[in-house]
């Protein structure tokens, strides 16, 4: 066999803290053969970005490597002088980070910082230095490369700097690149196409990847093996395809289980979440790491010994005690009873508008009369709610979901049109002006778990702040109030006592969400409740949500940009493109033949553990800015069905269907219906 | 999962994490000792006429020592440096305690309302800004005489202005969190927002500022006892006892080197405190 390019063997890293040494990898082996795609997956603080930085030799200030060796064609790279390291470190082996706006330096040109690399690594300036450049933005499908190169990284947009991240990664034409997190914070559609560049990438330059990422089915896009890491050490590793249709490690199963499959309701599949949290590196158990929340542990075994990495035949390898016995078995969940169905509106969107106004930048704004620039977040929006249900708003970045989201709940005021909750206008009744029992009657859960609960006071004093203020509860009542909701939310009650920072990522927006049902609303808007968290505690809070909701007959309006969970949770979907409504219907027309061309895009997107269906190639480009909408249908720029000069002129009329779907589409349903069917067929 | 409670700080490993911060603290609580024992420590009163331009080291007829000499009415400088200590600790807390609650209300209000308000508030304190300090403390303190009061009014005056700055920077980034928004939700009035949710959150860096500002008051208040407009005599002062030395201050400088010494070890104090305090924040 030979030499892999790079390896690592029995790879150890330890960070010092207060606490002393805590080892953030353990004993971790991994082989990168030449041009081979390596995905490495795990959630938050398992240790994989470490793992990253231990092999670049660049671990911060308070890491370093414990045990082990990297070996870089064959030699250690422990051994090698500064110097040597310097001129490996982007040449043979780059890194893309995960912020690319970071990554590039403010203050130079993106041509500058290209050529850079070619001057310290070949030796070429010049004009050759930047044709070379100029050929590699091309390759990064860069639609205007001269721009760009002259451009500063402020003047492109986040899709193109993770693109010229690229480039300069690729220019030196290294053996190795490193992606580390390359598509968090881009938008699903944009996303989907860098996730292609690279797969692309590694297919035409014969590169090796070793990529990083929290999610299993983006990786699995572009990988040909995946290793799974939990709490510091490899679990599990694999072929592709083996790892995802045959997982035999309880943690990969669970990680792929509770992904909402693309197809599949909340009745028909609910999500199997894995119970309890990732430990700190300090909290890990006794026995192997992951036995506390495995459902296969076994007493007496799994808790006393480690289990070792062992490998098969066929090139996999597993760290399980257990895996032969487990290995046949199924996860079956439990199936929910069906919901019941809506009993009415709980809320009626007509016409609803909201308009910022914006100072205009530079001299203009210093002008005291200077005509102020409005940007349209929602334009017109119309549809209902029923109550007791579950109404999700999709769209990506900038589309006005949030913005929506606002106005509902008080925090702006809308600039035209009604919207209307209990038979009651409260589109220009800002919180303020509300009564009491509006407040109570709606309420929010946050997306930012560590920004919505107040760092300062203990969770259990702010729960029963909500109900002193909302229900006007004594102290006596408060208490139990608080109690209960913890029953509810399944967190020990000791935990009431603890300030937020003491808590994870779960249970803060489970005490988030247990804040949001405090007054018993009728309606709560979750925006965005669950993106920040890990993969494996999403699906269990998403699970209460849902659970919290039918037991409180709460009408959930949820907002997101992630279609596998709305199509699992959600009963109606609005599709928001540039503040309009793009498209409207029940999950089932929404997901089904015929699409707006624009929830198409998006579905194509979507990463798919399933591998790639329906639209080939997702749009390249991203959403105009909003200070200039396009003329005409919103989505024309960048739509993959556009058919002439009336979708560039003329607002698209809506087309409504007996069931009641909605669309905003020159294109008729059928004709959509049409053509949309020999895509999946 | 285990309970991550802090460990209370022990002086042993507050001095492995800040050496900085200890060293501040235990020059401070030097001066407060020194401050609050005063009648027990000092040799003599610090009124009492003695000898005249005594050098350090002269003895009394009685036996007792004058360590650091006397000034030129024959008042032991050793005695009145340790009753300054009272004056200069009194007044400095005092008044950056009053600075800073009509500077942070201010922030707040221009933080938290924006629009008019903040607009409002903004101009005047770049009005206040743009004045030249000393200039203002003497107007100030001409118009309404010297006495302890109008320092709390001069130095009021001038810092606020900084204080209401430093809080409104800080309240705009904390003002969007989704926690301020949950409050607005369930019907919080204003200044229960303001000051009970969005305050407490600002404290890291107010605390490190109040810190350096206690020591730029220290300073303010040796100024004005310099420039004459401070306490007025003969209550004793460290500003005041340099400026009595200055007409002597090249035959007989002991007069004005030790209350100079005073000032400046606490002014380091409270600097090499604030430093600590950042130190620990940013190790956080």
């Amino acid at each position: 066999m030979t030499e892999p390019l790079l390896r690592l063997d029995g790879l150890s890293v330890s960070y010092r803290t207060r606490r002393g040494a805590v080892p953030a990898v353990v004993d971790v082996s991994l082989a990168l053969k030449r041009g081979e795609s390596l995905g490495l997956v795990g959630e938050s603080g398992c240790g994989k970005s470490t793992i990253a930085f231990a092999i670049m030799r660049w671990l911060a200030g308070r890491g370093q490597i414990a045990g082990g060796r990297v070996l870089f064609e064959g030699r250690d790279m422990a051994e090698m002088s500064r110097e040597e390291l310097r001129r490996i470190r982007g040449k043979r082996i780059a890194m893309v980070f995960q912020e690319a706006m970071s990554a590039l330096n403010p203050c130079l040109t993106v041509g500058a910082q290209l050529t850079e690399v070619l001057r310290f690594h070949e030796d070429i300036v010049g004009h050759e230095a930047e044709r070379r450049s100029k050929d590699m933005l091309a390759e990064v499908r860069i639609p205007d490369p001269d721009r760009v190169f002259r451009a500063f990284p402020h003047e492109i947009s986040g899709g193109q700097q993770q693109r010229v991240v690229i480039a300069m990664a690729l220019l030196a034409n290294p053996a190795v690149l490193l992606l580390d997190e390359p598509t968090t914070g881009l938008d699903v559609t944009v996303e989907a196409s860098v996730v292609r560049l690279i797969a692309e990438i590694s297919r035409r330059f014969g590169t090796a990847l070793l990529y990083i990422s929290h999610n299993l089915a983006l990786i699995s896009r572009v990988c040909e093996r995946i290793a799974v890491m939990y709490a510091g050490e490899i679990v599990e590793e694999g072929p592709t395809r083996r790892i995802l249709t045959a997982p035999i490690h309880p943690y990969t199963r669970g990680l792929i289980s509770c992904l909402p499959e693309s197809g599949a309701d909340k009745i028909a599949r609910p999500l199997s979440p894995i119970p309890g949290q990732i430990p700190a590196p300090w909290e890990r158990a006794s026995g192997c790491f992951f036995q506390p929340r495995c459902g296969f542990a076994v007493d007496g075994l799994c808790n006393t010994s480690h289990p070792p990495l062992v490998t098969d035949g066929k090139g996999s390898t597993v760290r399980c005690l257990r895996a032969d016995e487990i290995g046949a078995d199924r996860i079956v969940a439990a199936a929910s009873e069906a919901l019941a169905p809506g009993e009415g509106i709980a809320v009626t969107v007509d016409q609803l508008s909201k308009d910022y106004r914006l100072t205009p930048p530079g001299f203009r704004g210093l002008l005291p009369f200077a005509e102020p620039l409005r940007i349209r977040a929602n334009d017109h929006l119309t549809f209902n709610a029923d109550q007791g249900r579950t109404l999700a708003i999709v769209g990506e970045s900038g589309c006005g979901k949030s913005t929506f989201a606002r106005v509902l709940t008080g925090l702006e005021r809308a600039t035209g049109g009604r919207l209307e909750v209990a038979g009651q206008d409260i589109a220009r009744l800002s919180v303020i002006d509300r009564s009491r029992d509006q407040l109570r009657a709606l309420q929010m859960v946050f997306q930012n778990p560590d920004e919505t609960l107040n760092p300062s006071y203990k969770v259990g004093r702010q729960i029963a702040r909500v109900a002193s203020r909302l229900l006007n509860l004594g102290r006596k009542e408060r208490a139990q109030r608080v109690r209960d909701l913890f029953a509810e939310i399944r967190l020990p009650a000791g935990i009431a006592d603890r300030k937020p920072r003491h808590l994870s990522g779960g249970q803060k927006q489970r005490i988030a969400i247990a804040r949001a049902f405090v007054g018993r609303p009728d309606i709560v808007v979750a925006d965005e409740p669950v993106s920040a968290l890990d993969v494996s505690v999403r699906a269990a809070v998403t699970q209460l949500l849902m659970e919290i909701q039918r037991t409180n007959g709460t009408t959930l309006i949820l907002i997101s940009h992630d279609l596998a969970l709305v199509r699992y949770v959600a009963d109606t979907v609005v599709v928001m493109y540039l503040g309009q409504v793009m498209e409207a219907g029940t999950t089932s027309q929404v997901f089904s033949a015929p699409h707006h061309p624009y929830t198409e895009v998006l579905l194509a997107a979507q990463p798919k553990l399933e591998g790639d269906r329906g639209l080939d190639a997702p749009v390249e480009g991203e959403t105009p800015s909003p200070l200039d909408p396009p003329k005409g249908c919103p989505f024309h720029t960048r739509c993959p069905r556009k058919f002439g000069a009336i979708c560039e002129t003329t607002r698209p009329p809506e087309q409504v269907t007996p069931a009641g779907h909605r669309m905003a589409c020159h294109i008729p349903m059928d004709e959509l219906a049409r053509v949309q069917e020999k895509v999946t067929t | 999962m285990t309970d991550t409670t802090q460990t209370t700080p022990t002086l042993r490993s507050l001095l492995a994490e800040s050496p900085i911060l200890v060293a501040g603290l235990s020059i401070l609580t030097f001066w407060l000792l020194v401050a609050i024992f005063a009648p027990f420590i000092a040799p003599f009163g610090p009124n009492e006429n003695l000898i005249p331009m005594a050098m350090p080291g002269t003895r009394v007829p009685d036996g007792r020592l004058m360590l650091f000499g006397a000034d030129h009415l024959g008042r032991d400088i050793l005695s009145r440096m340790i009753y300054g200590g009272r004056t200069v600790l009194t007044y400095a807390p005092l008044a950056t305690l009053c600075a800073y609650s009509v500077g942070v209300t201010l922030g707040l209000l221009a933080g938290y309302k924006g629009r008019w308000i903040d607009e409002l508030l903004s101009r005047f304190a770049d009005l206040v800004l743009a004045f030249p300090v000393i200039v203002l403390y003497i107007v100030i303190i001409q118009k309404f005489g010297a006495s302890g009061l109008n320092i709390l009014i001069a130095v009021t005056l001038a810092s606020s202005p900084g204080i209401m700055r430093l809080v409104r920077g800080v309240v705009l980034d904390l003002r969007t969190r989704a926690y301020v928004s949950a409050a607005q939700m369930r019907g919080e009035s204003t200044l229960y927002i303001m000051f009970v949710e969005i305050l407490p959150n600002a404290r890291g860096p107010l605390i490190v500022d109040a810190c350096l500002r206690l020591g730029y008051v220290t300073i303010t208040i040796g100024t004005l006892g310099f420039l004459g407009l401070g306490i007025p005599p003969p209550t004793p002062d460290w500003g005041s006892m340099i400026n009595e030395s200055r007409h002597f201050a090249l035959v007989f400088p002991h007069m004005a080197i030790f209350p100079c010494l005073a000032v400046s070890s606490l002014v380091l104090a409270f600097n090499l405190i604030a430093d600590g305090l950042r130190e620990i924040s940013l190790a956080d």
